[in-house]
């Protein structure tokens, strides 16, 4: 059994990545020709590091299930990335971007990890505008920054609402490049579904390709996981579709430790569900709230007549309106914290007050802002009479040119123009920062198998800062992986090439191909979305944004009774040796229902508030914090890194403390 | 609302296809045009008959996946969206539909609505990139200024999704806007400057090899490109190929 060590270089906190780099072992370039590494996903992660690995001559198998690695989820971030390269003078430093992001995860993530994530983040814009990446620039044609996500310097880079897009292409083309020169071996439309460990080292992988149906061994002497996070568990998320935790998962089984499930992100600001039909979320920008008043109507009264049509919510008067985070948070007012948000935003709807017809949506409100900016406008041209008309048109220019494309994306969705009437906005899942467990190197428990970027957990703790996702899967795939992993294998100089034709790939590859016969086989009688959304509304309503003993422990119950009647009545129509789009949702599905379960008991144990975990049982008793998550760093500063053991929930909990050397705990305080 | 829809359906690329028609009812107008899909495959499956196999992945229009042909446009009627952000208000009750793959001979049908675009990645192998190392040893970001108004149009170029509309939308199948906006981003940029003669060569000699017809300036492509990429691209395009030409 591997045991639980994070392998932190010792020293000072600032040296230790620049000396430990000087003094790994490295692997001769005429050797590098001779190993191959297998890659899953094609993200910012996977890609940025399929790409640096090819370039350093490993010879590369890069897997994703779309059917080019340039539509990887990364590419619908919006915001932007931060770095810290202080280009405004605005004090940024790297212990600044080090500070705010361990702090804004609630203190649970690990020091070394981030600083050296803080230290290596001014690469990443270094190569992505070598890389032709187009950022935006000001008019001296520099680049230019914008602030994001409650911190106190302006760090962000950005390019209009498409960074990840941008991003993206950057690592495709360099991709592309070593696709050319024959150093990446590109499989699309191809899914791993399992890792092949021989003698305790990960080997190599059984994937299916999903147009002929075949499976297929590949081996490799280092296998890195980049399939991203595990957010559609909750079947209703920003995520893509096809997102899922299939690969994680299934490492999981093999060995490999899970960390911190619990730890998901809701992000408050998304287009709210209009139906049953639904089938994903769409995010609206965080930056909305610069200038958005979040309001519900104060009378249980007008929310009904909203939500049956039979008042509009123009027609409420300013002291007819509740605008809650003002109300609670006079301090930071709108623009608290993703966490803080979303919940305040759940116990409106909750105690019924929400707006929609399905009442699970919140007002944001520009006509305060429209109204402001229209005034300042009127004094700038001179108008000193300008009719109130004239002062909402001046207005909405200035609103149009902030947001003009998430208020037309808004319009095409919600058919409402929100210039008119107010937007209406709820939470929705949209970041994992739980994930395999990896130590310094990156490195999972099991040997040689690797986890980068949000398939890992190691940076964001409880909770994820804007525009830092980003920033984490291309460090991890361009600036830290490649070093790390040359010192596992520049063990595996003479190994030469694993061959697949062996016992431990044919266990594999039977192991997978029975759990497909089984699925096409139940002879059941209800499709896959059928249990996916069922799964769905038990996360959401007893694992989502808050969570109590009794409701985590009825989850855990409800999940376990739903995977036993989906394996017996799914229906998987068609062939296994075929496309076939719901035999491939089935095994995500199946691995969404267990990973549900290890979810549940995760929150269960960690009888803390903190982040974008949030118990009923601990909060603040009273004095002005009265009501709000109460964290426990004197039982709780550890990471939960889960062994699978058979069934989910009864996993092994192993613990990483956490050392806080370089910065103070100190509660978040927002009021 | 209920419709009639009449969808291609073909078993792989080997087998002939032909449209089959599905009455749908109780359909409302918030529905995306993909929920729409959801519901019927649902229905389908519940009857014990195979699921139409369409591609789509973000549903908010970036990643580029889906791929609906629908009454005789790409990615339907309405402009600047995608077919997962097209919503049934566009349609009118008792309409009918048709859903085609986006056609073209250098999209291969892999099955129902799913074409193989694989096409659009070796074109993007053939030299839609810059030659650096990803070492983080390059000079700092800052120490070549870029015009904004470069910078923008830049941009402007790069934001194609490479979903293939405009191969499915041109008379000739011609990729050039695609192969233009690539070729245009890396031109606009002093970066991409160094190897543009050698990179707008290659790209379109791999796009003529693989079978995708020529421009004659119809514009169709802008039309309907979701992400309204312009014809100037291609007249830039041009100038850069011929520039490398002579």
């Amino acid at each position: 059994m591997s045991t639980l060590d994070s392998k932190v270089p010792e020293g000072p906190l600032k040296d230790k990545w620049t000396t430990y780099k000087d003094k790994i072992n490295l692997v001769n370039p005429a050797n590098k020709r001779h190993i191959d590494v297998i890659v899953i996903g094609t993200g910012l992660a996977g890609g940025s590091a399929a790409a640096t690995l090819a370039e350093q001559g490993y010879n590369v198998k890069a897997f994703c299930y779309q059917d080019s690695p340039r539509r990887a989820h990364s590419i619908a971030a919006q915001g932007g990335i931060n770095a810290a390269k202080n280009y405004q003078g605005d004090g940024d430093s790297t212990y600044r971007l080090f500070y705010d992001t361990v702090k804004g995860g609630d203190y649970r993530s690990r020091e070394a990890n981030v600083y050296r994530l803080a230290e290596v983040s001014v690469n990443i814009i270094d190569q992505c505008v070598a890389q032709g990446v187009p950022f935006a620039r000001d008019y001296g044609g520099l680049l230019d920054n914008r602030s994001f996500g409650g911190v106190l310097v302006s760090r962000t880079f950005y390019a209009k609402g498409q960074t990840g897009q941008q991003l993206l292409l950057g690592a495709y083309s360099a991709m592309n490049r070593q696709i050319a020169r024959g150093k990446i071996e590109m499989y699309n439309r191809h899914e791993m579904l399992d890792v092949v460990k021989v003698n305790g080292k990960a080997r190599g992988i059984i994937a299916r390709n999903l147009v002929t149906g075949e499976l297929e061994r590949h081996s490799a002497h280092a296998v890195v996981i980049a399939s991203g996070g595990y957010g559609n568990v909750y079947f209703l998320s920003t995520n893509a579709m096809g997102s899922n935790v299939t690969a994680a998962w299934k490492t999981h089984k093999k060995g490999a430790y899970f960390a911190n499930p619990c730890f998901t992100q809701i992000h408050p600001t998304c287009i709210p569900r209009s139906g049953d039909y639904q089938s994903k979320l769409t995010l609206m920008s965080e930056s909305l709230r610069n200038d958005g008043r979040i309001w519900v109507p104060k009378t249980l009264e007008d929310a009904q007549a909203i939500r049956e049509g039979k008042k509009k919510p123009t027609e409420l008067s300013e002291d007819e309106r509740d605008y809650y985070l003002e109300r609670r948070y006079p301090a930071f007012g709108n623009l608290v914290p993703r966490d803080v948000a979303s919940r305040a935003a759940k116990e409106r709807c909750d105690a019924g007050f929400g707006v929609n017809k399905t009442g699970e949506a919140v007002y944001l409100d520009f006509k305060a802002a429209i109204e402001r900016y229209g005034k300042e406008q009127a004094k700038i041209h001179n108008e000193e009479n300008a009719s109130p008309a004239r002062i909402y048109d001046l207005g909405k220019a200035i609103v149009e040119a902030k947001y003009g494309n998430l208020f037309q994306m808004y319009e095409k969705i919600v058919d409402e123009n929100p210039y008119k009437t107010p937007m209406m906005i709820y939470p929705a899942t949209h970041y994992t920062m739980g994930g395999l467990w990896v130590d310094y190197n990156l490195m999972t428990t099991i040997e040689g198998c690797y986890a980068i970027g949000e398939a890992n957990f190691s940076d964001h703790g409880a909770n994820r800062l804007g525009a830092s996702a980003l920033m984490q899967g291309l460090a991890d795939g361009y600036f830290v992986l490649p070093y790390t992993i040359g010192d596992y294998l520049s063990n595996d100089i003479r190994t030469g090439k694993i061959s697949t034709d062996t016992p431990e790939f044919a266990e594999a590859e039977n192991s997978v191909k029975e759990t497909l016969d089984k699925l096409v086989g139940t002879g059941g009688t209800k499709p896959v979305d059928y249990f996916h959304k069922k799964l769905g509304l038990i996360m959401w309503n007893k694992v989502g944004m808050s969570r109590n003993e009794p409701g985590l422990k009825e989850a855990i119950q409800e999940i376990q009774e739903l995977r036993a009647d989906f394996w017996k009545n799914v229906r998987v129509p068609g062939n296994t040796n075929e496309v076939n789009r719901e035999l491939e949702k089935a095994l995500r599905v199946a691995d969404f229902l267990e990973l549900g379960e290890l979810f549940a008991q995760d929150a269960l144990t960690r009888e803390e508030s903190c982040g974008g975990h949030f118990r009923e049982e601990s909060v603040e008793l009273d004095g002005e914090q009265k009501g709000e998550a109460k964290r426990d760093d004197e039982n709780y500063t550890f990471v939960s890194a889960w062994e699978f053991q058979g069934l989910p929930s009864e996993a092994k909990l192993h613990k990483e403390e956490l050392k806080y050397e370089n910065i103070e705990l100190k509660q978040r305080s927002y009021k | 609302m209920n419709l009639t829809l009449k969808i291609w359906r073909q078993k792989d690329a080997k087998s002939p296809g032909k449209m089959v028609t599905y009455p749908i009812s109780n359909i409302e107008g918030h529905m995306s045009f993909l929920e729409m899909m959801d519901i019927l495959n649902d229905e389908l499956i519940e009857k014990g008959e195979e699921p139409v196999a369409f591609d789509h992945d973000c549903r908010e229009g970036i990643c580029g996946m889906c791929s609906m042909y629908i009454n005789g446009e790409a990615h339907g009627p309405d402009r600047r969206v995608t077919t997962c952000q097209l919503h049934m208000r566009m349609f009118k009750d008792g309409e009918t539909i048709h859903i085609e793959p986006f056609r073209a001979n250098s999209f291969p049908v892999v099955k129902d609505l799913m074409v193989d675009r694989s096409a659009f990645d070796r074109i993007q192998q053939a030299g839609g990139y810059i030659s650096v190392n990803t070492s983080g040893n390059t000079q700092d970001a800052n120490a070549l200024p870029i015009p904004k108004a470069d910078a923008d149009l830049a941009m402007d170029a790069a934001t194609c999704i490479g979903c293939g509309a405009c191969v499915a939308s041109c008379k000739n199948s011609s990729a050039m806007l695609f192969v233009s906006a690539k070729v245009s981003q890396y031109a606009l940029l002093p970066q991409g400057r160094v190897e543009a003669k050698d990179r707008v060569l290659n790209m379109v000699n791999q796009m003529d090899n693989e079978g995708f017809g020529n421009c004659t300036n119809t514009g169709a492509c802008e039309v309907e490109c979701p992400k309204g990429i312009s014809l100037d691209n291609i007249a830039r395009m041009n100038r850069e190929f011929l520039k490398s030409s002579i």
